[in-house]
């Protein structure tokens, strides 16, 4: 196990290296246009384009300036905006992070549950009503636009019901866990929901067929001759088997989520994440906090994957002998 | 066939030749053909076939609709302008009522074809005109980025597959950090650089703001998806006797390629083709939305959704006509695969996607 996790481990610095490699060739290294002009922003005057050029030492070449991007991203940290003038980037991230993982664990904790629910109850009752029903909402799961159903979703609760059914749902934004707990979680409730609902119908899809080869199993008709109720052979002997892979694929959405949905959701209901400010910055071109969002984000997704696949390797010793 | 099945078709006074013994022996049928006809009888995917039909030739008499049916340019704003419901002739951009009275109402929809069927956006352009030529980039980027993706995909897979050793250990490791990149972070990354310069590929340039970007970007960040199964399929292929035996009998590394690992993989990648169109269509509407995907003043059911973001609660027709566009073509399109993929490869295993 402990040679798993360090060669995991090894396996996520060297990417995580090579993802700041690639960030940086896209940023500053891409033939054709000043780098500095486009980060200092729309319209920049000469001595900002100086500042710049000074800063992420436009003029070395390139180890140097890919040392001094990581230089100004993590050890020093004082990477400035151009747009929003002196705003530091960082700080603007570290602020952002608390939400959008609320958003994202809570989503998360929703879709497992109902997915694992949903997927139990259509193995149970294959072949009845159900079963397509549940296949039919994984198939929209991975159809439907989230930020167009967060849209649709406002409509809903703070537009054409807010003065009847959805009277109690706060307006859009966003209230610290620390500050209001309740309030907090009624803030969230819809984006949560929201994220849920798809990606709940994809695991239900994913553990229903799990569960379908896990019961035709030999040790399944091992149990049922022992005379062991329908029900504990589907809850302890199939469902168990079968949420390993889908703990595996949970590692990858969750990084996808952090990386993609979350950043939609969060623009939709105006949760103040690290999703909404990339949004805000894109619409800015403000360069530099779109540079730092990317890369925390996505040091944040491989990190978590690892943490992920250790997880598996200690659910699923088979694993760790690859 | 019986005695009986003849008599009967031979009804009639001529005497007919004696029948032809019963042939035992099933002419068996090419794995294409046999899958064809799988598919066909897979109600599902058939029905989708034809939503997926209907929207793309729907979308396509885009410019029909505009120039003769609704009489209207989809990309000229039309802030001025005037139209006549129920013989009233009203303002195209009504001044709002509601708050403090700043700002416009364009039109709700008024479900005529002949004049704002879905009503107008905040720029008085009909909606309508607008969700078919919208329809079109999207339907137009999702599959050539999927087929670009696939065939990117097949050929780093096969290579990473058939060649092994140092090609496979860069190729893969390529595959790796791309996969493990967060693909709208990726695509943000390279849309906010190239959407404003461009972008030149060898003898190729791509000019900022066009079309071909989004379906480059998008079908670059979508690669390791398909690559990495397909390099799979290789690796398991590279052990069967029938290669084998092309390398003993002298066959060219090309050769093997052509004739031995390419119709089996071939499959896979025409599975993937659907279900990646459907991932990169999403994909480029999410990047719409994020106003880095298709540039104004072209639309794409993700621009218009962003136009409608503002109208949301006034005008929410804007919003929910290009949704459901999305949406439909989507499960259309993932059903259809699902078809593909039982009549083709019962096997392989996808990922959903965001």
């Amino acid at each position: 196990m402990a040679r798993f996790a360090l060669t995991r481990f090894g396996a996520a610095i060297f990417v995580l290296l090579s993802i700041s490699v690639l960030v940086f060739l896209i940023f500053f290294a891409n033939p054709g246009v000043d780098p500095a002009a486009r980060i200092a922003g729309r319209n920049a005057d000469q001595a900002t384009l100086a500042q710049v050029q000074a800063e992420f030492g436009l003029d070395q070449p390139l180890p140097i300036r890919y040392a001094l991007m990581m230089k100004h991203l993590f050890v020093d940290r004082d990477l400035t905006s151009f747009v929003n003038r002196g705003v530091l980037v960082i700080p603007q991230i570290v602020q952002a992070v608390p939400v959008t993982l609320s958003l994202v664990l809570g989503a998360a904790v929703i879709w497992m549950v109902a997915g694992v629910a949903m997927g139990t109850l259509a193995a149970a009752w294959r072949g009845r009503a159900a079963d397509p029903v549940i296949v039919l909402v994984g198939v929209v799961g991975v159809s439907i636009p989230v930020y167009w159903l967060g849209e649709v979703v406002n409509l809903v609760t703070q537009s054409r019901l807010h003065d009847s059914v959805f009277s109690w749902v706060p307006p859009l934004g966003y209230v610290p866990l620390t500050q209001d707990p309740a309030s907090w979680a009624l803030h969230l409730l819809f984006p949560w929901l929201t994220l849920a609902v798809l990606y709940a119908g994809i695991y239900a899809r994913v553990l229903r067929s799990e569960m379908m080869t896990a019961l035709d199993e030999d040790y399944v008709r091992t149990a049922r001759a022992k005379g062991v109720s329908e029900r504990r052979i589907l809850i302890t002997h199939a469902l168990r088997c079968s949420l390993i892979p889908i703990v595996s694929l949970f590692g990858l959405d969750f990084g996808a989520l952090v990386g993609g949905s979350a950043l939609l959701t969060e623009v939709v209901f105006g949760l103040p994440g690290v999703g909404r400010l990339t949004y805000t910055a894109l619409q800015n071109l403000d360069l530099p906090v779109i540079l730092g969002t990317v890369l925390y984000a996505a040091f944040f997704v491989v990190l978590s994957n690892a943490v992920v696949d250790l997880v598996y390797a200690a659910l699923d010793p088979r694993v760790r002998h690859v | 066939m019986t005695a009986t099945a003849d008599r009967k078709s031979s009804e009639g006074s001529q005497p007919v030749p004696a029948p032809v013994p019963p042939v035992t022996v099933v002419t068996s049928y090419g794995p294409w053909r046999t899958a064809l006809g799988q598919l066909r009888r897979n109600r599902a995917a058939m029905a989708s076939l034809v939503v997926f039909g209907v929207i793309l030739l729907v979308c396509l008499l885009a410019p029909f609709y505009a120039s003769t049916i609704a009489h209207t340019d989809p990309f000229a704003s039309n802030v001025a302008g005037t139209t006549v419901i129920a013989g009233q002739t009203v303002p195209v951009l009504a001044p709002s009522t509601t708050g403090l009275g700043l700002g416009v109402t364009p039109i709700g929809p008024t479900w005529d074809p002949t004049h704002y069927f879905l009503g107008a956006d905040g720029q008085g352009r009909d909606v309508m005109a607008r969700l078919l030529y919208g329809g079109r980039n999207s339907l137009l980027i999702g599959f050539f980025a999927a087929l670009l993706c696939c065939v990117l995909a097949g050929i780093t897979g096969v290579l990473a597959g058939y060649f092994g050793g140092i090609v496979d250990g860069v190729l893969s490791r390529l595959l790796d950090v791309v996969w493990a990149f967060p693909v709208y972070l990726l695509a943000i990354s390279l849309s906010v650089v190239l959407l404003t310069s461009g972008v030149r590929i060898g003898p190729i340039f791509i000019g900022a703001g066009s079309l071909w970007l989004p379906v480059l970007i998008i079908g670059i960040v979508y690669i390791p998806y398909v690559a990495r199964p397909i390099r799979g399929q290789v690796l398991a292929l590279k052990e069967k006797e029938f290669v084998a035996a092309a390398i003993g009998v002298g066959s060219s590394d090309l050769r093997i390629m052509r004739r031995d690992v390419v119709p089996n993989v071939a499959p896979t990648v025409v599975v993937f083709l659907p279900l990646m169109t459907a991932l990169s269509m999403l994909t480029e509407s999410a990047l719409s939305f994020l106003s880095v995907g298709v540039q104004p003043p072209q639309a794409s059911w993700g621009t218009i959704i962003n136009d409608g973001l503002n109208l949301l609660y006034t005008r929410p027709a804007v919003t929910l006509a290009p949704g459901i566009a999305i949406a439909l073509t989507a499960v259309a399109l993932n059903l259809f695969g699902d078809g593909i993929r039982e009549a083709l490869d019962p096997r392989a295993r996808l990922r959903g996607g965001p």
